[in-house]
């Protein structure tokens, strides 16, 4: 039984294709990525190293951190979300007649790619002719603004389509971690008077704290390398108003030929997904799951 | 005797109260979240009159399903939907089966570097796209790959595994060994073991993981965007994009592409959603 179990040479043989993919595919560009931030190279010429001038440029550059304040703040509206949508999972555990259909309506968005996603709110925020000033002027709403051309309302905008996007995903990760919770708890808190938010709040919730400690880094990793949907809505524009660290990234080595600035940038946003999963892993250590 | 059936009485009417506005609030986001879908179902239906003269809310007068007849007939989407099913399929069948193999290696044989190795292969869940971006371009270019379905099908495989191997090794774990053991009692070797015993065991979690894989490429935009240039080998996603550059103003041929690249994804959810719930939460709950 060991013998057969513990043959290596089939072990190798499971593991290594795998292994060889995602070492040549996800883990020596990580380390390339931090090298080539050390280049001066656009990309398709030579490469010269110039150490650390474009990690000290990137401390000096405006637009990034300006791209990065705006990952923040998606990241931090994102997190903010997450209590939205713990509630409506807690008001689904209750007993709602049709809460699987509902889980499921509310799931669709988050399976539709991001540029079908964005096409559709681009044309949703259409100033003339668009769904939301459309409904704005039929309230009486006299000139409702060019939401995506704003400066001051293109990034609440794109991210108001982002929860949009989203909000099923959590809704279901929190529900089934609600539906694991034995109905022996809940019944024991009831019998001893607890009124439904008592229950929801004394007692579900810190039973799957777990699970909300995993959607919060979900959420923050996400939103920093949030790409797709701003691209097409915006491309970071108007005058980078909702340029994102992934979206200055991108520009900078595929459209501005600065290949080793690039990837300055994308090594940063890798330190900073690690650095901020450690920190919230630390933060809620406590928030471990319980075992029924 | 009274009072008590009136207080229960109106703690009644009020839970009752309460119960009608909490569906009022769980409906209104349900609206919400798919009217937007239904709003580009009508207007993909709509020729430019009507959509920019009448009411954004108001049906198609005439349901102009040669929208769609044209925008299939006028551009590449045939050509586009084709490359999408090609590459979706192949990359999905080629991270499953490498998945599968890590899993029965790390979960059922017996290793010291196991638990080492599969923590491994979990770091790569939590590392951004965009910092692995610029190497990989030069990698594919430098074997000539870039412009080629390969570059995203082998970016496909690569990124996915990791979740792909959180959701079986759930379920790998939970298998009996008795059944394993038996059958090398028996003599059976252990790649027939893998290929006829264990891997027909996990057919239902192999199903999840297809369909998670399946709805992940089938939207995947940033690599193709990347990688591939030429409307040979183009996804929808990344197709549908460029394809609507070219009818700024004409909304209905836009909406009737944009329906075209969503519906397979929705009738795969009509058929499939607990499937997809399933899929979904393992992938973040085990995370």
């Amino acid at each position: 039984m060991n013998k057969v179990m513990s043959n290596k040479k089939a072990i190798a043989l499971y593991v290594l294709p795998a292994f060889l993919l995602i070492a040549i595919l996800v883990y020596v560009p990580i380390f390339l990525t931090g090298y080539y931030g050390m280049m001066d190279w656009d990309g398709i010429g030579e490469m010269s190293f110039i150490g650390l001038e474009n990690y000290a440029n990137l401390i000096k550059d405006d637009a990034f951190w300006y791209s990065a304040r705006n990952s923040f703040i998606l990241a931090l509206i994102s997190s903010l979300a997450l209590i939205g949508y713990l509630t409506i999972s807690l008001i689904l555990s209750g007993k709602i007649k049709g809460s699987d259909t509902l889980r499921k309506i509310y799931l669709i968005p988050m399976l539709l790619s991001s540029v079908a996603i964005a096409q559709l709110w681009i044309k949703i925020y259409d100033p003339n002719n668009g769904m939301l000033n459309s409904l704005l002027t039929m309230f009486g709403v006299d000139n409702p603004p060019a939401w995506l051309a704003t400066r001051d309302t293109v990034l609440i905008a794109i991210i108001f389509a982002v929860i949009w996007q989203y909000a099923g995903f959590y809704i279901i990760i929190y529900s089934s971690a609600l539906k694991g919770i034995p109905n022996e708890l809940i019944e024991a808190a009831r019998i001893d008077g607890a009124n439904p938010i008592q229950i929801a709040l004394k007692i579900k919730v810190p039973l799957i704290s777990g699970v909300i400690k995993t959607t919060l880094i979900l959420a923050i990793v996400g939103s920093l390398k949030y790409f797709d949907l701003i691209w097409v809505m915006t491309g970071g524009g108007p005058n980078g108003a909702s340029e994102v660290i992934a979206s200055y990234m991108y520009k900078e080595a595929f459209r501005n030929y600065n290949a080793g600035y690039g990837s300055a940038i994308g090594f940063a946003l890798l330190v900073l997904a690690l650095f901020i999963t450690v920190i919230v892993q630390q933060l809620t250590k406590s928030a471990e799951d319980y075992e029924y | 005797m009274s009072t008590l059936t009136k207080t229960k009485n109106d703690y009644q009417g009020l839970r009752r109260i309460g119960l009608t506005l909490l569906y009022v609030v769980l409906a209104i986001i349900a609206i919400v979240q798919i009217y937007p879908l239904v709003w580009l179902f009508f207007f993909s239906l709509k020729g430019n009159v009507e959509i920019f003269g009448g009411s954004p809310f108001a049906l198609p007068e005439q349901w102009r399903w040669e929208n769609y007849v044209r925008v299939w007939n006028d551009g590449n989407i045939g050509q586009y939907f084709f490359n999408s099913v090609f590459v979706t399929i192949t990359a999905v069948i080629l991270t499953v089966l490498l998945a599968s193999f890590v899993t029965f290696a790390i979960t059922r044989m017996r290793w010291k570097l196991s638990r080492f190795v599969l923590l491994l292969f979990m770091i790569g869940y939590m590392i951004p796209i965009h910092s692995t971006l610029v190497p990989l371009f030069q990698f594919y270019l430098r074997l000539d790959l870039i412009d080629h379905p390969l570059s995203i099908i082998l970016s496909y495989t690569a990124y996915n595994l990791p979740l792909t191997i959180m959701i079986l090794s759930g379920f790998y774990n939970s298998l009996s060994r008795e059944i394993e053991e038996a059958a090398i009692m028996d003599g059976c070797s252990i790649h027939r073991l893998f290929f006829q015993i264990t891997l027909p065991m996990t057919t239902p979690v192999m199903v999840t993981t297809v369909i998670i894989n399946m709805i992940y490429n089938w939207n995947e935009f940033i690599f193709v965007n990347t990688f591939i240039s030429s409307d040979r080998y183009k996804t929808l996603t990344v197709g549908i994009q460029n394809f609507i550059g070219q009818y700024v103003t004409d909304w209905g041929a836009i909406g009737a592409t944009l329906m075209i690249s969503i519906i397979p994804i929705l009738i795969a959810f009509f058929f499939l959603s607990n499937r997809i719930v399933e899929g979904l939460t393992a992938g973040a709950v085990k995370g």
